[in-house]
């Protein structure tokens, strides 16, 4: 049986704001499934007793002091937009809602 | 049918819960090194790290680490002996990378408690969780109806406040509040304001939007589970949160007593009209997708840091108020007053610098207090300063000044023509303390009134009074009336 | 005199220390040699020409003045394009950041200028480094100097191939899951993964940030360390920075090119030395083994259990990290927007930049870390990949108990016809097999070409711990020093 459906894929899509063709379904759809397939395989070992490493190195409490570094302009700041207006970001109306 | 207020808590018991953010005074951002100073020209606090620019990197500020365990132990919170960020994901334009670095299922202060008072009552608020992220940018919306999101044709995006400490404090669940609901709630969020404010972590305005308040609601019929809560967004007065509570209240025993299910969605709050209204329902809320910010290394605070930060606590606002209430043996009701004039510390100088604290008291919540009623300034601006203000009584107490000339000087200090002595000086204000002139002066009034110094010959003692007052007038009421009373009566040779 | 194209980049800084030749010469011969063959090879996305002249030149002008220089001083240098480089276009091969200029300078690019290194430009690579062919890149694949009909391996193709190419003398990469190294294994060329940590992030387009390394590409070992001493050190603007000193890699590098490797423990990973790779590709790296062993070292066979499992965790982990990295390509501060006409809302808009901004892999991968990171089965997928990662780097410490370095190929495959492997990912996937475990362990690997099958080159992969990654350039430049280097047919 799939790991995946066509319909979570496309869910999926969604809420990676992706809006991908009906081809583009079709083909993760399978792709991904052979990939989760393969992965799934993860939860043959590392039992309850061993500890999640979501870091490489050993270091903790790195902190900088709370001291002003020099900001970009506004004109470095907006430099990539493709759209501003009157010093800020321009962007099309948003839904009412947050996602 | 429930329509009102008391007919809601008639039927139903309220739960409430607050999720309250405060943004942080540091100097920079949380995690860059941006200035944060409100009212900036739009993107001009922003750099590669707070615009999100790719390839640029976190490092967490040492100052809102502390400012957030700080908050922690005045809520008598335990502080984590390790915990991470973590990113929350979500797509909004505000936030420069599409995620918010915070804190998941490991926050920074765990399980504290607050207390609160309500007309004399005291309640116990706890604490679920403080946690510190990052704020977001700001979203203006243009086209559609003032300011509203909603018909607005396009947004602009003003990242200057992207990445400033925010610190999220939790409240658990707080029930058998009943009708006390919202006074509970506002008290708990002012109590909390006033913490934050003695730490000196922030300013607290809520008016700055510095304190942002989502309050939950929930109703359900006595001796049954709680109900189903709405969370009310947008709660950005002291007032609002009051009235925001109110209204759900009413709104959700309207709905139940018709029968109908509250469901559980975000709501925002309308300052104009005062009520509630369905915002997005969490039903169809997105999946967040925290994981360990990577970019960022553990926080593993030293035990010892901690417990310096504990023992260097200020004295919490509500313990100090009662402290000095005592000291200056008032009662409840005039602490308060004295609290709301923001008269507390200013009084509390005053007397430090040796007046009594009746006399300090006295002209802070009066002469003074007035003044800045009358010109709109806060009482700590209104022009006197406690040392000013203590020597003034001062003089009063030594009998240099009377209550008259005390508040004509006090005129001269707020005008900023120096101390009192200096004003007295300069205005040749001041009790006449030589006898030689004064009894010349009573004598000139008994001459002046024959008839009524007749009068008080015979023994009627009260008419003493006019020539007191003629008495006064000739030393421009710079004599001490009693003073006054009694040689006119010696010289009439009559015993006071 | 020779051709400086074809000199080491130690032998360049040589002779524009000494005068015998000017940094403008040498940095005028790349750019003609690029001129040249780039047009076949396509190393580059971006050659900046007038950038390039202008270090060489303020380097001959420093040394006019008798400053001192580096050792490195004017040597030319290829920066992959995932390298955030100020006022140069810097897109990671993808269409969604087409044309941005960043306002600001990696610590990468910082270090290579202050070092006196010229920039040549920016290299090819599968777009934002997911990939192992760079058949990923929006602007074209890489083609493999030694059969222009095969792939240079990836994502940093391009940095490997310039190289190959004779293009440039060293090269930037960045290894996530093997992106220097299994392209330096089938070009022929040196490519190492420095100590998570050991190099600074900053400014390094993130795809993988718990895996991301950015490290040295060169044409033999001792380049490869004398660019590592120079990139590698601690950087305050990144939070996972070691700070601890750099140990001495090129001295390592120099010892270990006198040939002697009396004592030195090699531990050959059991489960990788077995099938999993080509025939071809295991008898040159067997030959290698025995040439280290007559150098004087020992081979122990070690056995590490779960590096089975690094490649599952891999591929849970690292589209995870970067679904939430490329959240922020959304078309509103910088970059590609598309469909705005002034009709569609704010989601219609940035669904369709991303869509039209984003390749194939680069889907795939997010919509796989979307997943896996969704509540329902984070537990599942992400929570055990990263219980995976623990089991992996007790597998190493364990084994660096027992002996100085691992031993593996690189790649299980030499360099591959295009189009051959980009139907079914997964079969992609397979190029990292034995790269991936180190990174999701964080220690340094080195890979060294050993030799030749079908006449293609083969990489030898030398694994460290942590911190010791002057232990991999000793054994590296020793095995080098034993089989020498290959160079490619003539274009
Ligand atoms: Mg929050
Ligand atoms: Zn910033």
């Amino acid at each position: 049986m799939a790991a995946i459906s066509r319909e979570e894929v496309a869910h999926l899509a969604r809420l990676s704001r992706l809006a991908v063709t009906e081809q583009e379904l079709d083909q993760f759809a399978g792709q991904l499934d052979v990939i989760l397939q393969a992965v799934a395989r993860v939860g043959e070992v590392a039992a309850d007793d061993i500890p999640p490493t979501s870091h490489s190195v050993p270091l903790t409490n790195v902190y900088r002091d709370d001291v002003p570094q020099p900001c970009l302009t506004q004109a470095e700041a907006l430099s990539g937009a493709p759209d501003a207006y009157e010093g800020r970001f321009r962007v099309p109306r948003i839904l009412d809602e947050e996602v | 049918m429930t329509d009102t207020y008391e007919d809601a808590l008639a039927t139903y018991e309220p739960v409430i819960g607050l999720e309250t953010h405060v943004e942080l005074g540091t100097r920079t951002k949380m995690f860059c090194g941006c200035t944060t100073n409100f009212g900036a020209e739009p993107n001009t606090q922003v750099c590669p790290v707070c615009l999100g620019l790719p390839g640029s990197l976190p490092v967490a500020n040492r100052a809102g680490i502390e400012a957030t365990i700080r908050i922690g132990l005045a809520l008598n919170c335990t502080i984590a002996a390790w915990c991470r960020f973590a990113r929350k994901n979500y797509f909004y334009p505000d936030m420069p990378k599409n995620y918010q670095i915070s804190q998941y299922d490991e926050p920074l202060c765990v399980d504290g408690y607050v207390d609160i008072e309500v007309d004399g009552e005291t309640f116990r608020i706890g604490i679920e969780r403080v946690h510190l992220e990052e704020d977001t940018g700001k979203t203006l919306h243009v086209g559609g109806a003032t300011g509203r999101i909603h018909g607005a044709t396009e947004s602009l995006v003003d990242y200057n406040r992207a990445g400033i400490p925010l610190v999220e404090i939790v409240t658990k669940p707080v029930p058998g509040i009943g009708a006390r609901a919202p006074e509970v709630a506002r008290a708990y969020v002012a109590e909390l304001r006033d913490v934050v404010r003695s730490l000196g972590v922030s300013d607290v305005r809520m008016e700055q939007g510095s304190l942002r308040c989502d309050v939950n609601t929930s109703l359900n019929l006595p001796g049954q589970q709680w109900g189903t809560r709405t969370e009310t967004k947008n709660v950005n007065s002291l007032r609002s949160v009051e009235r925001a509570v109110r209204s759900e209240i009413i709104r959700q025993a309207g709905v139940l007593a018709a029968g109908g299910r509250v469901i559980q969605e975000t709501r925002h709050f309308h300052e104009e009209t005062g009520d509630t209204r369905s915002g997005r329902s969490k039903e169809t809320a997105t999946d967040y997708r925290y994981f360990p910010e990577p970019d960022l290394v553990p926080i593993a605070p030293d035990p010892a840091w901690v417990a310096e930060l504990k023992a260097t606590l200020p004295e919490l606002p509500r313990l100090r108020r009662e402290r000095l209430r005592q000291q200056w043996g008032i009662s409840e009701i005039d602490m308060q007053s004295v609290v709301n004039a923001g008269a507390v510390e200013l009084i509390e100088e005053t007397i430090a610098a040796g007046a009594s604290p009746a006399g300090a008291r006295k002209w802070w919540m009066g002469e003074l207090a007035r003044r800045a009623n009358e010109t709109g300034v806060e009482l700590s601006a209104v022009g006197a300063t406690p040392a000013q203000v203590a020597a003034l009584q001062g003089l009063v107490d030594a009998g240099k000044l009377n209550d008259k000339l005390a508040r004509t000087v006090l005129e001269g200090v707020v005008a900023g023509e120096g101390d009192p002595a200096a004003v007295m000086a300069a205005r040749g204000l001041g009790v006449v303390s030589d006898t030689g002139a004064l009894t010349a002066a009573v004598d000139e009034a008994i001459a002046a009134n024959p008839d009524i110094a007749a009068k008080v010959r015979d023994g009627k003692v009260a008419a003493a009074g006019a020539l007191v007052g003629a008495v006064m007038k000739t030393t421009r009421g710079q004599a001490d009336a009693k003073a006054v009373r009694e040689l006119i009566l010696s010289r009439l040779g009559v015993e006071g | 005199m020779t051709d400086v194209t074809r000199m080491t980049a130690a032998q360049i800084a040589g002779l524009i220390a000494g005068g015998d030749v000017s940094a403008v010469e040498v940095a005028t011969a790349h750019l003609d040699r690029i001129a040249a063959v780039d047009e076949r090879v396509h190393a580059f996305l971006h050659v900046d020409r007038e950038g390039a002249l202008e270090r060489a030149k303020r380097i001959d002008e420093r040394r006019a003045r008798g400053e001192e220089l580096g050792p490195l001083a004017g040597v030319p240098v290829a920066v992959k394009d995932v390298i955030v480089t100020k006022g140069i276009p810097s897109t990671a091969a993808s269409k969604i950041l087409e044309g941005w200029k960043p306002p600001f300078d990696s610590t990468i690019a910082q270090r290579l200028h202050a070092a006196g290194t010229v920039m040549l430009g920016k290299t090819n690579m599968d777009e934002f480094a997911m990939g192992s062919s760079t058949e990923y890149s929006a602007y074209g694949p890489t083609h493999n100097p030694w059969d222009l009909g095969r792939i240079p391996g990836g994502s940093g193709g391009g940095s490997a191939a310039s190289l190959a190419a004779y293009e440039a003398a060293l090269a930037i990469g960045t290894d996530t899951g093997g992106s220097i190294r299994q392209p330096g294994a089938v070009t022929g060329t040196v490519g190492a993964k420095p100590t998570y940590g050991g190099t600074s992030r900053y400014g390094l387009i993130a795809f993988s940030s718990s895996l991301d390394t950015p490290g040295p590409c060169a044409r033999n070992v001792e380049d490869a360390a004398l660019l590592h001493a120079v990139i590698a050190g601690h950087d305050e603007r990144d939070s996972t920075s070691i700070p601890a000193p750099v140990p001495d890699v090129v001295a390592a590098a120099r010892l270990g090119a006198t040939g002697d490797l009396t004592g030195v423990k090699l531990g050959l990973v059991k489960e990788f030395a077995g099938e999993g790779a080509e025939p071809g590709v295991m008898a040159v790296f067997r030959e290698s083994l025995e040439a280290l062993v007559k150098l004087g070292a020992e081979v122990v066979e070690i056995s590490c259990p779960h590096f089975e499992y690094a490649l599952p965790a891999y591929y849970l982990i690292a589209p995870s990290e970067a679904s939430s990295n490329l959240a922020r390509y959304d078309g509103v501060r910088y970059g590609l927007r598309v469909g705005d006409d002034s009709t569609r809302s704010l989601e219609e808009v940035m669904s369709l930049t991303r869509e039209a901004g984003f390749g194939p892999e680069v889907k795939r991968r997010i919509i796989l870390g979307t997943y896996a990171l969704s509540s329902g089965y984070y537990e599942a997928y992400y929570g055990q990949a990263q219980k995976v990662r623990t089991l992996i780097t007790r597998d190493f410490q364990a084994a660096f108990e027992q002996v100085d370095v691992l031993v593996s190929p690189t790649t299980p495959f030499v360099a591959f016809p295009f189009g051959s492997r980009t139907s079914d990912p997964y079969q992609m996937y397979l190029a990292d097999l034995f790269t991936i475990p180190t990174n999701l362990y964080g220690g340094p690997a080195i890979s060294v070409p050993c030799g030749l099958s079908e006449g293609l080159p083969v990489g030898f992969q030398v694994m460290a711990p942590t911190l010791a990654d002057d232990r991999m350039y000793r054994v590296a430049a020793a095995l080098e020093s034993a089989v020498g280097t290959f160079t490619p047919p003539a274009l």
